[in-house]
């Protein structure tokens, strides 16, 4: 090995480490950094899929895609009786239904019972409230957990999805989209 | 002795959000009649994120959504469709990330290319100081 013409310049002998030196910032950089877990549905900007949801309640009409190319902007909420968040964000979809806002329920993997009984207690802001009890309809949605919220323009096509429950601070952002499919 | 009974109680008792696990998803904890399709679908299920326990694949999981998932997996083999057909129904909603089988796009084009690239360059160097060790003598 000794007898081998040095040809590389000397600084090249740090050049292994500086590589490794790289790449262990690499590491401690994608270590530290938070990254975002929520797994946004790839259906943003497509058109909905179509689907024929049971009614949950009885007594109340359950959702079929259909509805949403009605030509007026829709929202429509992934929730379940079972969902802590979905308590939080009770509210917010009271103000909404309140200010005229068309809100469409998908209830994911629940019974009558529990979902009167969540209604009763935290307001009831739906118009159509359909049953998805083995879950098919949030897997076609792209939903990746409860709650959620989609906006539905007036085809039907989803023009922003909301991953978690709608904070106070989140309503006006909402209007806006809800504005904007509107036009 | 209290403190005993309490705790074998406290083995026995249902947590509140058992209930969500009422799954009606008829899949979920069921598996196909044919052993020929079952194992299609359980090799399928196990290359499948769930999307709520993100570590852990759908054959995994016992979150509610990977009920789901197995269902559907389940069901829509039972039906004839590839696994690779579903896989994609799949990765057309959630993205390549609900799939652990690595996917060649734009985006993952080099992890494919540098070991061919890194192999091309050991092969050259070694090449070159072999005939420079011949040169020598």
């Amino acid at each position: 090995m000794s007898d081998l013409p040095a040809k590389a310049p000397r600084w090249a002998i740090w050049l292994p480490l500086a590589l490794f030196l790289g790449f262990v910032a690499l590491v401690i950089v994608g270590l530290y950094r938070p990254a975002d877990r929520n797994v946004a549905s790839a259906l943003v900007g497509k058109s909905m899929p179509q689907f024929d949801l049971p009614a949950a309640l009885p007594g109340r009409p359950g959702l079929d895609s259909k509805v949403l190319a009605n030509g007026k902007p829709h929202l429509v909420n992934v929730f379940a009786s079972w969902c802590i968040p979905c308590r939080v964000e009770a509210p917010q979809l009271g103000a909404l239904a309140k200010a005229g806002v068309p809100i469409e329920g998908i209830s994911v993997r629940d019974t009558t019972e529990n979902l009167q009984g969540f209604l009763q207690t935290n307001g009831d802001p739906f118009q159509r409230i359909g049953a998805d009890d083995d879950g098919k309809v949030q897997l076609a949605l792209g939903s990746s957990g409860v709650p959620e919220t989609y906006v539905v323009d007036g085809k039907g096509t989803i023009v922003y999805q909301h991953i978690g429950e709608i904070r106070p601070e989140h309503l006006g952002l909402l209007l806006d989209k809800l504005k904007e499919a509107g036009q | 002795m209290k403190r005993l009974i309490a705790l074998v109680a406290l083995a026995f008792a249902s947590p509140v959000f058992a209930q969500e696990e009422q799954s009606t998803a008829p899949y979920a904890y069921r598996q196909l009649d044919d052993p020929a399709q079952e194992t299609k679908a359980q090799d399928l299920m196990e290359t499948l994120r769930c999307l709520q326990c993100q570590g852990q694949s759908i054959a995994d999981s016992d979150a509610p959504i990977a009920g789901s998932m197995r269902s559907l997996v389940r069901e829509r083999i039972k039906a004839g469709e590839t696994p690779e057909q579903i896989r994609a129904w799949l990765i057309e909603r959630y993205g390549d990330y609900v799939s652990y089988a690595p996917q060649l796009t734009g985006l993952t084009w080099p992890l494919f290319a540098v070991p061919g690239v890194l192999i091309l360059i050991a092969f050259l160097l070694l090449r070159r100081r072999f005939s420079a060790k011949g040169a020598g003598q």
